[in-house]
């Protein structure tokens, strides 16, 4: 059996919801690797552009930040924050944001600001960046999370960036007009949103996890009903993972997923 | 220092623009964004210098924001994001001043930040979005009534209104504009004219620029009027948008100038582990700020041999197979 990473499962799980020719927004970390292994693997005409301003570079090495100067070098185009912005909210575009965070309630909005008192937090995190941006404006999000109990909440300390708000119709009433949380994608599997009601729900659990795992350490009760094992990791998914989309094994060989803080 | 006549006004060593144009209290705004293109020269001067009281405006500072902060000389923050990537997920100074209660400090997202730059470079006193709604970013203002009277702060965070050109109901965000009282920005490229250039992205520097009262460009080199002039639409701004053009080779460093340098992980990783413990970060600023007479002596510290390992692969853009780890 071929040994591998959470970090490496949860990329390539991530990785194959992305569609050929979807315009891909992304974060850092393990969002990175998937939006890298997205292109190089399942969507060869799916496009990653960063929220600093470049789009589609060669990503030849994996960049540490969105601000890394690999996300410069062999793009199409360097531009701005606002051009970037006005890429991922285009009409003409679908456009998918790979986001990590701290906090993630059952509506699939997020918290990466602060725990506790947000005027003298117990944790405080970076802040939105341009997650609450991306959550706002882009067609879809894909969270990466680690799966843990304090992290999956009933109420999140702060609302950072918006996914289904309260539920059913509340995010189109909010005034945004399209977007939302597709998916999780976690340490032990990946989980998506009821049409209409917009809850989480189990949908897929890694080998190496299990239902039970996921239902222990999900802050609210879940529905893991429909939930069926993901399939390994591919000898040819982890040799690009590997080989070419960070062969410096800069994020790869981590077990841990890098939310903020 | 190179002689430009038509510049000359405006060229002048690190110390003597930080003592002409940063003020105690001032409004400050600076460029880059998390690991790249931070005004750093200009902030260890900031330091040196004593500055009390800034107010700092920013998107996703990284390290200069941090450095900043940890030497005391922020009172008031408005912020989106404040990280170093890989080596601080979380800028370690700026999480202790907000956990200690040490900052007053207000948070918005980055495109809001960049849309109230713009509107500021406009000359407008607000811009809408949809970006926030539903958000706990309009939820919680940080800023007291008291602090809402300086005329720097606007009197309220944000503004919900209905589109007023829908018949339906559609609700916007309004932005207040930012007009800094200072803007400093580190460029690869001042020409003798003052043409400013900026290669690789450009974050939100142009609009950050553009909105404020003072421009103060260090840029790696400055070029001749015929090198400048070769390609002009490489160019990021006129001359008549600066105040201060200072040379400050590697003035970026640690972090990365696009097709100059990268970042430098080594010292990044020294400073996270320095800024953790208060002790050591004081010894930090002794050593690596106060310590040092000029930006050559503090690169001089660095050394030869990762100012070379760092020195970026002028195709790429970066230094490739840099050790990162």
């Amino acid at each position: 059996m071929i040994s591998y990473s959470d970090n490496e499962m949860m990329a390539i799980a991530a990785g194959r919801l992305i569609n050929d020719g979807d315009v891909v927004f992304a974060g850092t970390g393990v969002a990175m690797l998937a939006a890298t292994a997205a292109k190089r693997i399942y969507a060869p005409r799916a496009v990653v552009f960063f929220e600093t301003g470049g789009i589609d570079p060669s990503l030849d090495e994996i960049p540490m930040a969105v601000g890394d100067s690999r996300v410069m070098s062999g793009t199409s185009l360097n531009s701005g924050l606002i051009e970037a912005f006005s890429t991922v909210g285009h009409r003409k575009l679908h456009t998918i944001a790979f986001l990590g965070a701290a906090q993630v309630d059952r509506y699939g909005n997020l918290n990466t600001t602060s725990i506790g008192n947000y005027y003298k937090p117990g944790k405080r995190f970076s802040g939105s960046g341009g997650a609450c941006d991306a959550s706002a404006l882009a067609s879809g999000i894909i969270i990466f999370m680690q799966h843990e109990k304090r992290r999956f909440v009933e109420k999140l300390d702060y609302l950072t960036s918006v996914g289904w708000y309260k539920g059913g119709n509340s995010r189109q009433e909010l005034g945004l007009k399209r977007g939302g949380a597709i998916a999780v994608v976690t340490n032990l599997g990946v989980l998506r949103f009821h049409k209409e009601t917009k809850e989480m729900y189990l949908r897929e659990f890694f080998p190496r996890a299990s239902v039970d795992m996921v239902v222990e350490n999900t802050g609210f009760p879940i529905d893991v009903s429909g939930a069926k094992k993901t399939l390994p990791p591919l000898p040819e998914e982890l040799k690009v993972l590997r080989e070419e989309v960070d062969p410096q094994r800069l994020i790869c060989q981590s077990d841990m997923n890098a939310p903020p803080g | 220092m190179e002689r430009c006549p038509e510049i000359a006004d405006k060229l002048m060593p690190l110390d003597e623009a930080v003592r002409r144009f940063i003020f105690n209290g001032c409004q400050l705004a600076i460029g880059g964004f998390t690991v790249n293109r931070n005004p750093m020269a200009a902030a260890y001067e900031i330091i040196r210098q004593g500055i009390e009281d800034i107010h700092l405006v920013c998107h996703s500072n990284g390290q200069a924001l941090d450095i900043l902060i940890g030497a005391g000389c922020v009172k008031r923050l408005e912020i989106a994001y404040s990280g170093n990537g890989r080596f601080a997920p979380t800028c370690v100074r700026f999480k202790k001043a907000i956990e200690e209660g040490e900052l007053e400090f207000e948070d918005y997202s980055n495109y809001q930040m960049a849309l109230r730059f713009l509107a500021g470079a406009l000359g407008i006193p607000f811009i809408p979005t949809k970006s926030g709604l539903g958000s706990d970013l309009i939820k919680y203002g940080g800023f007291s009534p008291e602090i809402r009277e300086d005329e720097k702060v606007a009197n309220l965070k944000y503004a919900v209104v209905g589109n007023p050109f829908s018949s339906e109901k559609d609700e916007i965000l309004l932005l207040p504009a930012l007009t800094p009282d200072v803007t400093i920005l580190h460029a690869q490229y001042v020409g003798e004219d003052g043409t400013v250039q900026i290669n690789g992205l450009t974050f939100a520097d142009l609009e950050q620029a553009k909105a404020a009262d003072t421009v103060i460009i260090t840029c790696e080199e400055i070029v001749p009027r015929s090198f400048i002039r070769l390609d002009p639409d490489k160019n990021s701004l006129p001359s008549f948008f600066t105040d201060a053009i200072v040379k400050v080779p590697y003035g970026a460093h640690p972090t990365a100038c696009f097709k100059f340098y990268d970042y430098d992980p080594a010292y990044l990783k020294l400073y996270r582990k320095m800024a953790e413990d208060d002790n050591l970060f004081k010894e930090y600023l002794d050593e690596w700020v106060y310590g040092m007479s000029s930006h050559e002596a503090y690169l001089s510290k660095v050394g030869t041999e990762m100012l070379l390992k760092i020195k970026a692969n002028p195709a790429l853009g970066y230094a490739q197979g840099l050790e990162r780890k």
